[in-house]
Protein backbone atom coordinates (compact mmCIF):
# COMPACT_ATOMS: atom_id res chain seq x y z
CA UNK A 1 0.00 0.00 0.00
CA UNK A 2 2.88 2.34 0.55
CA UNK A 3 3.63 2.85 -3.32
CA UNK A 4 0.07 4.60 -3.52
CA UNK A 5 0.62 7.51 -5.31
CA UNK A 6 -3.02 8.24 -5.04
CA UNK A 7 -5.56 7.38 -3.04
CA UNK A 8 -9.31 7.74 -2.50
CA UNK A 9 -10.28 6.67 0.98
CA UNK A 10 -14.64 6.58 0.89
CA UNK A 11 -14.44 9.66 -1.06
CA UNK A 12 -18.33 11.44 -1.11
CA UNK A 13 -18.88 14.16 -3.77
CA UNK A 14 -22.40 15.87 -3.91
CA UNK A 15 -23.51 18.27 -6.53
CA UNK A 16 -26.71 19.08 -5.00
CA UNK A 17 -29.14 15.96 -4.67
CA UNK A 18 -26.81 13.93 -6.89
CA UNK A 19 -24.20 11.79 -5.66
CA UNK A 20 -21.78 11.74 -8.07
CA UNK A 21 -18.65 9.95 -6.00
CA UNK A 22 -20.08 7.40 -3.74
CA UNK A 23 -17.71 6.09 -0.58
CA UNK A 24 -15.19 5.70 -3.90
CA UNK A 25 -12.44 3.61 -2.99
CA UNK A 26 -9.34 3.64 -5.71
CA UNK A 27 -5.43 3.50 -6.05
CA UNK A 28 -2.49 4.61 -8.19
CA UNK A 29 0.58 3.28 -7.69
CA UNK A 30 3.37 5.61 -8.71
CA UNK A 31 4.50 5.30 -12.27
CA UNK A 32 1.11 3.65 -12.89
CA UNK A 33 -0.98 4.15 -16.17
CA UNK A 34 -4.58 3.92 -15.38
CA UNK A 35 -7.40 4.48 -17.75
CA UNK A 36 -11.03 5.15 -16.15
CA UNK A 37 -13.48 4.13 -18.21
CA UNK A 38 -17.67 4.49 -18.05
CA UNK A 39 -20.90 5.87 -18.94
CA UNK A 40 -21.25 9.52 -19.13
CA UNK A 41 -21.88 10.96 -15.75
CA UNK A 42 -20.25 8.46 -13.99
CA UNK A 43 -18.05 10.75 -11.75
CA UNK A 44 -14.88 9.46 -14.17
CA UNK A 45 -14.32 13.34 -14.44
CA UNK A 46 -15.12 14.39 -11.22
CA UNK A 47 -12.23 12.19 -9.86
CA UNK A 48 -9.39 13.92 -11.97
CA UNK A 49 -11.43 17.17 -11.04
CA UNK A 50 -11.09 16.86 -7.21
CA UNK A 51 -7.17 15.22 -7.87
CA UNK A 52 -6.60 18.98 -10.07
CA UNK A 53 -8.22 20.70 -6.87
CA UNK A 54 -10.85 22.27 -9.01
CA UNK A 55 -13.37 20.57 -7.58
CA UNK A 56 -13.87 19.68 -3.68
CA UNK A 57 -15.00 16.55 -1.81
CA UNK A 58 -17.63 16.43 0.31
CA UNK A 59 -16.43 13.57 2.48
CA UNK A 60 -13.45 10.42 2.79
CA UNK A 61 -10.07 11.63 2.52
CA UNK A 62 -8.17 11.91 -0.72
CA UNK A 63 -4.26 11.06 -0.22
CA UNK A 64 -1.77 12.37 -2.81
CA UNK A 65 1.97 11.33 -2.37
CA UNK A 66 1.20 10.44 1.32
CA UNK A 67 -0.34 13.35 2.21
CA UNK A 68 -4.27 13.96 2.44
CA UNK A 69 -5.35 16.52 -0.95
CA UNK A 70 -7.73 18.32 0.38
CA UNK A 71 -6.85 18.21 4.34
CA UNK A 72 -4.04 19.35 6.70
CA UNK A 73 -3.16 17.46 9.46
CA UNK A 74 -3.18 19.94 12.09
CA UNK A 75 -2.71 19.45 15.86
CA UNK A 76 -3.71 15.74 15.33
CA UNK A 77 -6.90 16.60 13.87
CA UNK A 78 -7.72 16.92 9.76
CA UNK A 79 -8.46 19.95 8.76
CA UNK A 80 -10.08 21.78 5.69
CA UNK A 81 -6.82 22.36 3.54
CA UNK A 82 -5.64 25.82 3.59
CA UNK A 83 -4.81 27.46 -0.02
CA UNK A 84 -1.00 27.36 0.56
CA UNK A 85 -1.32 23.61 1.21
CA UNK A 86 -3.09 22.89 -1.68
CA UNK A 87 -0.79 25.20 -3.94
CA UNK A 88 2.07 22.95 -2.79
CA UNK A 89 0.17 19.79 -3.29
CA UNK A 90 -1.16 21.13 -6.77
CA UNK A 91 2.33 21.53 -7.82
CA UNK A 92 2.52 17.88 -7.84
CA UNK A 93 0.03 17.11 -10.73
CA UNK A 94 -0.83 18.18 -14.48
CA UNK A 95 -4.00 18.23 -15.93
CA UNK A 96 -5.08 18.06 -19.47
CA UNK A 97 -8.41 19.15 -20.08
CA UNK A 98 -10.88 18.26 -23.03
CA UNK A 99 -11.64 21.40 -24.47
CA UNK A 100 -7.83 22.34 -24.58
CA UNK A 101 -8.08 25.56 -22.35
CA UNK A 102 -5.29 27.03 -23.66
CA UNK A 103 -4.82 30.65 -22.88
CA UNK A 104 -5.95 32.20 -26.18
CA UNK A 105 -4.12 35.84 -26.12
CA UNK A 106 -0.54 34.12 -25.55
CA UNK A 107 1.36 32.27 -28.01
CA UNK A 108 1.86 28.90 -27.46
CA UNK A 109 5.94 29.12 -26.53
CA UNK A 110 4.06 31.87 -23.61
CA UNK A 111 1.15 29.32 -23.05
CA UNK A 112 3.83 26.79 -22.10
CA UNK A 113 6.01 28.96 -20.13
CA UNK A 114 3.71 31.32 -18.51
CA UNK A 115 3.74 29.25 -15.43
CA UNK A 116 7.03 27.89 -15.25
CA UNK A 117 8.52 31.52 -14.86
CA UNK A 118 5.80 32.53 -12.84
CA UNK A 119 5.23 29.99 -10.42
CA UNK A 120 8.76 27.87 -10.64
CA UNK A 121 10.43 31.17 -10.84
CA UNK A 122 12.39 30.00 -13.79
CA UNK A 123 14.43 32.35 -15.90
CA UNK A 124 12.81 33.43 -18.95
CA UNK A 125 15.62 31.90 -21.34
CA UNK A 126 15.41 28.70 -19.35
CA UNK A 127 11.93 28.46 -19.60
CA UNK A 128 11.93 28.66 -23.23
CA UNK A 129 14.50 26.40 -23.56
CA UNK A 130 12.55 23.75 -22.11
CA UNK A 131 9.73 24.57 -23.63
CA UNK A 132 11.37 23.76 -26.78
CA UNK A 133 12.33 20.45 -25.64
CA UNK A 134 8.57 19.94 -24.85
CA UNK A 135 7.54 21.39 -28.08
CA UNK A 136 9.65 18.70 -30.12
CA UNK A 137 7.91 16.09 -27.66
CA UNK A 138 5.10 16.94 -28.94
CA UNK A 139 5.85 17.50 -32.50
CA UNK A 140 5.39 20.88 -32.93
CA UNK A 141 8.97 22.50 -32.87
CA UNK A 142 7.69 25.01 -35.33
CA UNK A 143 4.99 26.76 -34.21
CA UNK A 144 6.54 28.14 -30.74
CA UNK A 145 5.17 31.73 -32.30
CA UNK A 146 1.88 31.41 -33.34
CA UNK A 147 -1.39 31.77 -31.30
CA UNK A 148 -4.18 28.83 -30.43
CA UNK A 149 -6.62 30.10 -32.66
CA UNK A 150 -3.88 29.39 -35.52
CA UNK A 151 -3.67 25.77 -35.04
CA UNK A 152 -5.92 22.55 -35.38
CA UNK A 153 -7.49 21.00 -32.93
CA UNK A 154 -4.84 18.47 -32.28
CA UNK A 155 -2.10 21.06 -32.30
CA UNK A 156 -3.84 22.66 -29.74
CA UNK A 157 -4.04 19.49 -27.48
CA UNK A 158 -0.49 18.52 -28.36
CA UNK A 159 -0.04 22.12 -26.21
CA UNK A 160 -2.12 21.49 -23.49
CA UNK A 161 -0.13 18.06 -23.03
CA UNK A 162 3.79 20.15 -23.78
CA UNK A 163 1.78 23.19 -21.09
CA UNK A 164 0.85 20.78 -18.36
CA UNK A 165 4.69 19.09 -19.03
CA UNK A 166 6.50 22.34 -18.39
CA UNK A 167 5.47 22.04 -14.91
CA UNK A 168 7.49 18.69 -14.09
CA UNK A 169 4.37 17.03 -12.37
CA UNK A 170 5.04 13.52 -11.28
CA UNK A 171 0.82 12.90 -11.80
CA UNK A 172 -0.29 13.99 -15.12
CA UNK A 173 -4.37 13.49 -15.34
CA UNK A 174 -5.85 13.32 -18.89
CA UNK A 175 -9.57 14.15 -18.84
CA UNK A 176 -10.99 12.62 -21.74
CA UNK A 177 -8.38 14.54 -24.25
CA UNK A 178 -9.28 13.45 -27.74
CA UNK A 179 -13.51 13.75 -27.01
CA UNK A 180 -13.15 17.64 -28.14
CA UNK A 181 -11.36 16.99 -31.60
CA UNK A 182 -12.48 15.96 -35.01
CA UNK A 183 -12.06 11.89 -35.52
CA UNK A 184 -9.12 12.54 -37.97
CA UNK A 185 -7.09 14.64 -35.50
CA UNK A 186 -7.31 11.87 -32.51
CA UNK A 187 -4.56 9.90 -33.82
CA UNK A 188 -1.98 11.98 -33.51
CA UNK A 189 -3.06 13.25 -29.87
CA UNK A 190 -2.84 9.77 -28.97
CA UNK A 191 0.56 9.14 -30.33
CA UNK A 192 1.92 11.62 -28.41
CA UNK A 193 0.59 10.55 -25.09
CA UNK A 194 0.93 7.08 -25.74
CA UNK A 195 4.89 7.66 -26.38
CA UNK A 196 4.84 9.54 -23.13
CA UNK A 197 3.67 6.37 -21.14
CA UNK A 198 6.43 4.65 -22.74
CA UNK A 199 9.42 6.98 -21.84
CA UNK A 200 8.52 8.73 -18.69
CA UNK A 201 7.36 7.08 -15.40
CA UNK A 202 5.06 9.63 -14.84
CA UNK A 203 1.66 8.56 -13.04
CA UNK A 204 -0.49 8.98 -15.57
CA UNK A 205 -4.54 8.88 -14.84
CA UNK A 206 -6.38 8.89 -18.43
CA UNK A 207 -10.31 9.54 -18.77
CA UNK A 208 -11.44 7.87 -22.07
CA UNK A 209 -13.43 7.05 -24.40
CA UNK A 210 -10.85 5.44 -26.72
CA UNK A 211 -11.09 2.08 -25.57
CA UNK A 212 -8.08 0.38 -27.99
CA UNK A 213 -5.97 3.27 -26.63
CA UNK A 214 -6.71 2.13 -22.98
CA UNK A 215 -5.80 -1.24 -23.96
CA UNK A 216 -3.18 -0.30 -25.53
CA UNK A 217 -1.06 1.78 -22.84
CA UNK A 218 -2.87 1.11 -19.72
CA UNK A 219 -1.80 -1.15 -16.96
CA UNK A 220 -5.00 -1.54 -15.71
CA UNK A 221 -8.08 0.01 -16.63
CA UNK A 222 -11.41 0.69 -13.84
CA UNK A 223 -14.99 0.98 -15.28
CA UNK A 224 -16.45 3.34 -12.95
CA UNK A 225 -20.50 3.59 -12.87
CA UNK A 226 -22.59 5.28 -10.61
CA UNK A 227 -20.12 7.17 -8.33
CA UNK A 228 -18.27 3.86 -7.76
CA UNK A 229 -15.71 1.62 -9.19
CA UNK A 230 -17.69 -1.38 -10.83
CA UNK A 231 -14.98 -3.11 -12.01
CA UNK A 232 -10.94 -2.96 -12.38
CA UNK A 233 -8.06 -5.01 -14.06
CA UNK A 234 -5.84 -5.52 -16.08
CA UNK A 235 -6.93 -4.17 -19.68
CA UNK A 236 -6.63 -7.76 -21.25
CA UNK A 237 -8.82 -9.05 -18.15
CA UNK A 238 -11.58 -6.01 -18.16
CA UNK A 239 -11.55 -5.92 -22.54
CA UNK A 240 -11.74 -9.85 -23.22
CA UNK A 241 -13.46 -11.33 -20.14
CA UNK A 242 -15.80 -8.63 -18.10
CA UNK A 243 -17.02 -10.31 -14.62
CA UNK A 244 -20.11 -7.66 -14.50
CA UNK A 245 -22.59 -7.69 -16.04
CA UNK A 246 -22.83 -3.41 -16.58
CA UNK A 247 -19.09 -3.66 -17.85
CA UNK A 248 -20.36 -6.08 -20.78
CA UNK A 249 -23.24 -3.91 -21.33
CA UNK A 250 -21.19 -0.82 -21.48
CA UNK A 251 -18.41 -2.30 -23.31
CA UNK A 252 -21.09 -4.10 -25.92
CA UNK A 253 -22.42 -0.48 -26.58
CA UNK A 254 -19.51 1.62 -27.12
CA UNK A 255 -17.51 -1.06 -28.81
CA UNK A 256 -20.34 -1.97 -31.51
CA UNK B 1 -15.52 90.65 -26.04
CA UNK B 2 -14.43 87.37 -24.44
CA UNK B 3 -11.05 85.84 -23.98
CA UNK B 4 -9.73 88.50 -26.04
CA UNK B 5 -11.82 87.75 -29.04
CA UNK B 6 -14.32 90.21 -30.29
CA UNK B 7 -17.53 89.32 -32.05
CA UNK B 8 -18.77 90.82 -35.38
CA UNK B 9 -22.47 91.40 -35.40
CA UNK B 10 -22.98 92.26 -38.92
CA UNK B 11 -24.65 89.05 -40.26
CA UNK B 12 -25.06 85.17 -39.01
CA UNK B 13 -22.24 83.87 -40.72
CA UNK B 14 -20.02 86.49 -39.86
CA UNK B 15 -20.56 86.33 -35.63
CA UNK B 16 -20.63 83.02 -36.29
CA UNK B 17 -16.81 82.62 -37.48
CA UNK B 18 -16.03 85.24 -35.09
CA UNK B 19 -17.25 82.98 -31.59
CA UNK B 20 -15.57 80.17 -33.51
CA UNK B 21 -12.39 80.61 -31.86
CA UNK B 22 -13.87 81.27 -28.43
CA UNK B 23 -16.02 78.72 -28.78
CA UNK B 24 -13.42 76.70 -29.27
CA UNK B 25 -11.58 77.68 -26.15
CA UNK B 26 -14.64 76.08 -24.24
CA UNK B 27 -14.24 72.95 -26.35
CA UNK B 28 -11.03 72.68 -25.16
CA UNK B 29 -12.03 72.67 -21.53
CA UNK B 30 -15.01 70.08 -22.61
CA UNK B 31 -12.04 67.65 -23.90
CA UNK B 32 -10.13 68.35 -20.80
CA UNK B 33 -12.98 67.50 -18.63
CA UNK B 34 -13.81 64.45 -20.37
CA UNK B 35 -10.37 63.32 -20.47
CA UNK B 36 -9.83 63.09 -17.03
CA UNK B 37 -13.14 62.36 -16.01
CA UNK B 38 -13.36 59.10 -17.92
CA UNK B 39 -9.70 58.77 -16.65
CA UNK B 40 -11.26 58.67 -12.96
CA UNK B 41 -14.25 56.50 -14.61
CA UNK B 42 -11.60 54.14 -15.76
CA UNK B 43 -9.31 53.82 -12.15
CA UNK B 44 -12.06 53.96 -9.63
CA UNK B 45 -14.73 51.78 -11.85
CA UNK B 46 -11.55 49.21 -11.82
CA UNK B 47 -11.12 49.55 -8.05
CA UNK B 48 -15.00 48.96 -7.46
CA UNK B 49 -15.10 46.23 -9.81
CA UNK B 50 -12.53 44.38 -7.93
CA UNK B 51 -13.97 44.83 -4.06
CA UNK B 52 -17.01 44.17 -5.49
CA UNK B 53 -15.84 40.51 -6.59
CA UNK B 54 -14.10 40.39 -3.56
CA UNK B 55 -15.52 36.78 -1.90
CA UNK B 56 -15.39 38.47 1.75
CA UNK B 57 -18.84 39.93 1.98
CA UNK B 58 -17.69 42.57 4.08
CA UNK B 59 -15.95 43.82 1.00
CA UNK B 60 -17.97 43.30 -1.58
CA UNK B 61 -21.14 44.67 0.01
CA UNK B 62 -20.22 48.39 1.11
CA UNK B 63 -18.80 48.28 -2.72
CA UNK B 64 -21.94 47.48 -4.10
CA UNK B 65 -23.78 49.73 -1.63
CA UNK B 66 -21.58 52.38 -2.64
CA UNK B 67 -21.87 51.30 -6.65
CA UNK B 68 -25.79 51.42 -5.91
CA UNK B 69 -25.89 54.40 -4.08
CA UNK B 70 -23.73 56.82 -6.78
CA UNK B 71 -26.06 55.21 -9.46
CA UNK B 72 -29.57 56.19 -8.36
CA UNK B 73 -28.33 59.38 -7.77
CA UNK B 74 -28.13 62.66 -10.23
CA UNK B 75 -25.03 63.55 -10.91
CA UNK B 76 -26.10 67.26 -10.18
CA UNK B 77 -26.52 66.29 -6.62
CA UNK B 78 -23.12 64.73 -5.94
CA UNK B 79 -22.15 68.04 -7.95
CA UNK B 80 -23.17 70.66 -5.76
CA UNK B 81 -22.00 68.20 -2.78
CA UNK B 82 -18.28 67.93 -3.83
CA UNK B 83 -18.67 71.91 -4.94
CA UNK B 84 -20.33 73.17 -1.32
CA UNK B 85 -19.98 70.77 1.02
CA UNK B 86 -16.26 69.75 0.85
CA UNK B 87 -15.16 73.02 1.43
CA UNK B 88 -16.55 73.14 4.68
CA UNK B 89 -14.59 70.20 5.50
CA UNK B 90 -11.38 72.10 4.45
CA UNK B 91 -11.00 70.13 0.76
CA UNK B 92 -11.37 73.50 -1.61
CA UNK B 93 -10.58 71.99 -5.26
CA UNK B 94 -10.75 74.41 -8.56
CA UNK B 95 -14.37 73.77 -10.09
CA UNK B 96 -12.87 72.11 -12.98
CA UNK B 97 -11.28 69.15 -10.98
CA UNK B 98 -14.66 69.29 -8.81
CA UNK B 99 -16.72 69.03 -12.22
CA UNK B 100 -14.37 66.36 -13.73
CA UNK B 101 -13.57 64.22 -10.11
CA UNK B 102 -17.65 64.44 -10.22
CA UNK B 103 -18.29 63.04 -13.60
CA UNK B 104 -15.37 60.39 -13.19
CA UNK B 105 -17.10 58.73 -9.15
CA UNK B 106 -20.44 58.92 -11.35
CA UNK B 107 -19.80 56.96 -14.03
CA UNK B 108 -17.64 54.75 -12.53
CA UNK B 109 -20.52 52.84 -10.92
CA UNK B 110 -21.32 52.28 -14.52
CA UNK B 111 -17.90 51.45 -15.70
CA UNK B 112 -17.25 49.22 -12.40
CA UNK B 113 -20.42 47.16 -13.89
CA UNK B 114 -18.34 46.56 -17.58
CA UNK B 115 -15.44 45.44 -15.77
CA UNK B 116 -17.90 43.11 -13.90
CA UNK B 117 -19.37 42.16 -16.76
CA UNK B 118 -15.93 41.52 -19.09
CA UNK B 119 -14.31 39.64 -15.97
CA UNK B 120 -17.48 37.53 -15.70
CA UNK B 121 -16.98 37.00 -19.51
CA UNK B 122 -13.79 35.09 -19.71
CA UNK B 123 -14.85 31.44 -19.25
CA UNK B 124 -14.05 29.31 -16.21
CA UNK B 125 -12.26 27.04 -18.40
CA UNK B 126 -9.25 29.44 -17.89
CA UNK B 127 -9.25 30.17 -14.81
CA UNK B 128 -9.62 26.46 -14.01
CA UNK B 129 -6.30 26.13 -16.44
CA UNK B 130 -4.59 28.99 -14.49
CA UNK B 131 -5.37 26.78 -11.31
CA UNK B 132 -4.56 23.54 -12.93
CA UNK B 133 -1.03 25.36 -13.29
CA UNK B 134 -0.70 26.81 -10.10
CA UNK B 135 -1.04 30.54 -11.28
CA UNK B 136 -1.56 32.81 -8.16
CA UNK B 137 -4.83 34.56 -7.93
CA UNK B 138 -3.34 38.12 -8.71
CA UNK B 139 -1.15 36.55 -11.82
CA UNK B 140 -4.09 35.13 -13.20
CA UNK B 141 -5.85 38.01 -12.38
CA UNK B 142 -3.25 40.26 -14.24
CA UNK B 143 -1.82 37.84 -17.33
CA UNK B 144 -5.06 35.81 -17.85
CA UNK B 145 -8.24 37.48 -17.55
CA UNK B 146 -7.56 41.15 -17.71
CA UNK B 147 -5.89 40.56 -21.55
CA UNK B 148 -9.00 38.55 -22.15
CA UNK B 149 -11.60 41.03 -20.98
CA UNK B 150 -10.14 44.13 -22.90
CA UNK B 151 -11.66 43.28 -26.43
CA UNK B 152 -15.05 42.63 -24.31
CA UNK B 153 -14.50 46.33 -22.60
CA UNK B 154 -13.88 48.78 -25.20
CA UNK B 155 -16.79 48.75 -26.66
CA UNK B 156 -18.92 49.71 -23.60
CA UNK B 157 -16.63 51.97 -22.24
CA UNK B 158 -16.62 53.57 -25.47
CA UNK B 159 -20.19 54.83 -25.30
CA UNK B 160 -19.30 55.55 -21.21
CA UNK B 161 -16.81 58.16 -23.02
CA UNK B 162 -19.38 59.85 -25.10
CA UNK B 163 -21.63 59.67 -22.23
CA UNK B 164 -19.17 61.80 -20.62
CA UNK B 165 -18.37 64.11 -23.04
CA UNK B 166 -22.01 64.97 -23.50
CA UNK B 167 -22.13 65.38 -20.13
CA UNK B 168 -19.96 67.73 -19.20
CA UNK B 169 -21.98 71.19 -19.80
CA UNK B 170 -23.69 69.89 -16.28
CA UNK B 171 -20.07 71.54 -14.84
CA UNK B 172 -21.51 74.67 -16.16
CA UNK B 173 -23.97 75.68 -12.73
CA UNK B 174 -20.33 75.32 -11.04
CA UNK B 175 -18.98 77.78 -12.95
CA UNK B 176 -16.88 75.99 -15.24
CA UNK B 177 -16.45 77.11 -18.42
CA UNK B 178 -17.02 74.77 -20.69
CA UNK B 179 -18.34 75.43 -24.32
CA UNK B 180 -22.05 75.62 -23.41
CA UNK B 181 -21.28 77.83 -20.55
CA UNK B 182 -19.02 79.72 -23.32
CA UNK B 183 -22.33 79.97 -25.74
CA UNK B 184 -24.89 81.32 -23.29
CA UNK B 185 -22.37 84.07 -22.00
CA UNK B 186 -22.00 85.04 -25.80
CA UNK B 187 -25.66 84.82 -25.79
CA UNK B 188 -26.36 86.87 -22.55
CA UNK B 189 -24.12 89.83 -23.85
CA UNK B 190 -25.46 90.01 -27.81
CA UNK B 191 -28.84 88.67 -27.43
CA UNK B 192 -28.25 86.36 -29.79
CA UNK B 193 -28.30 82.43 -28.66
CA UNK B 194 -29.37 80.80 -32.04
CA UNK B 195 -26.20 80.89 -33.64
CA UNK B 196 -23.54 79.78 -30.39
CA UNK B 197 -25.88 77.42 -29.22
CA UNK B 198 -26.62 75.91 -33.28
CA UNK B 199 -22.48 75.75 -33.01
CA UNK B 200 -22.28 74.18 -29.89
CA UNK B 201 -24.84 71.58 -31.21
CA UNK B 202 -22.27 71.00 -34.17
CA UNK B 203 -18.83 71.14 -32.35
CA UNK B 204 -20.61 68.23 -30.51
CA UNK B 205 -21.68 66.08 -32.94
CA UNK B 206 -18.19 66.28 -34.15
CA UNK B 207 -16.54 65.55 -31.26
CA UNK B 208 -18.68 62.66 -30.15
CA UNK B 209 -18.66 61.22 -33.91
CA UNK B 210 -14.51 61.62 -33.64
CA UNK B 211 -14.67 59.66 -30.08
CA UNK B 212 -17.39 56.58 -31.73
CA UNK B 213 -14.85 56.55 -34.60
CA UNK B 214 -11.54 56.00 -32.52
CA UNK B 215 -13.68 54.13 -30.49
CA UNK B 216 -14.50 51.96 -33.72
CA UNK B 217 -11.01 51.63 -34.91
CA UNK B 218 -9.53 50.45 -31.53
CA UNK B 219 -11.90 48.12 -31.48
CA UNK B 220 -11.56 46.74 -34.83
CA UNK B 221 -7.67 46.49 -34.61
CA UNK B 222 -7.70 44.68 -30.73
CA UNK B 223 -7.70 41.18 -30.98
CA UNK B 224 -11.00 39.42 -30.23
CA UNK B 225 -9.26 36.46 -28.39
CA UNK B 226 -7.29 39.30 -25.89
CA UNK B 227 -4.37 41.56 -26.07
CA UNK B 228 -1.60 39.65 -27.09
CA UNK B 229 1.21 37.81 -24.33
CA UNK B 230 4.12 36.87 -26.71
Amino acid sequence: MTDAIIRFDKVVKRFGDLTVLDELDFEVKKGEKVSIIGPSGSGKSTVLRILMTLEGIDGGVVHVDGEPLWHELREGSLLPASEAHLRRMRSKLGMVFQQFNLFPHMTVMRNITEAPVKVLGLGKKEAQLRAEELLDLVGLADQAKKFPHQLSGGQQQRVGIARALAMRPSILLFDEPTSALDPELVGEVLTVIGRLAEEHDLTMLLVTHEMRFAREISDRVCFFDRGQIREEGTPDELFTDPSEERTREFLKAILD
Amino acid sequence: MLFGFEWDLTNPLNFAISILPILLVGMWVTIQATVLGFFVALVLGLFLAVLKSARSRFIAWPARLVTEFIRDTPLLVQLFFLYYVLPEYGIVLPAFMTGALALGIQYSAYTSEVYRAGIEAVGRDQREAARALNLSAANTFTHIVVPQAVPRIVPAMGNYLVSIMKDVPVLSVVTVLEMLNVAKIIGDRTFDYLVPLSLVGCLYLVMTLVASAGVRVLDTYLPKQGLPLK
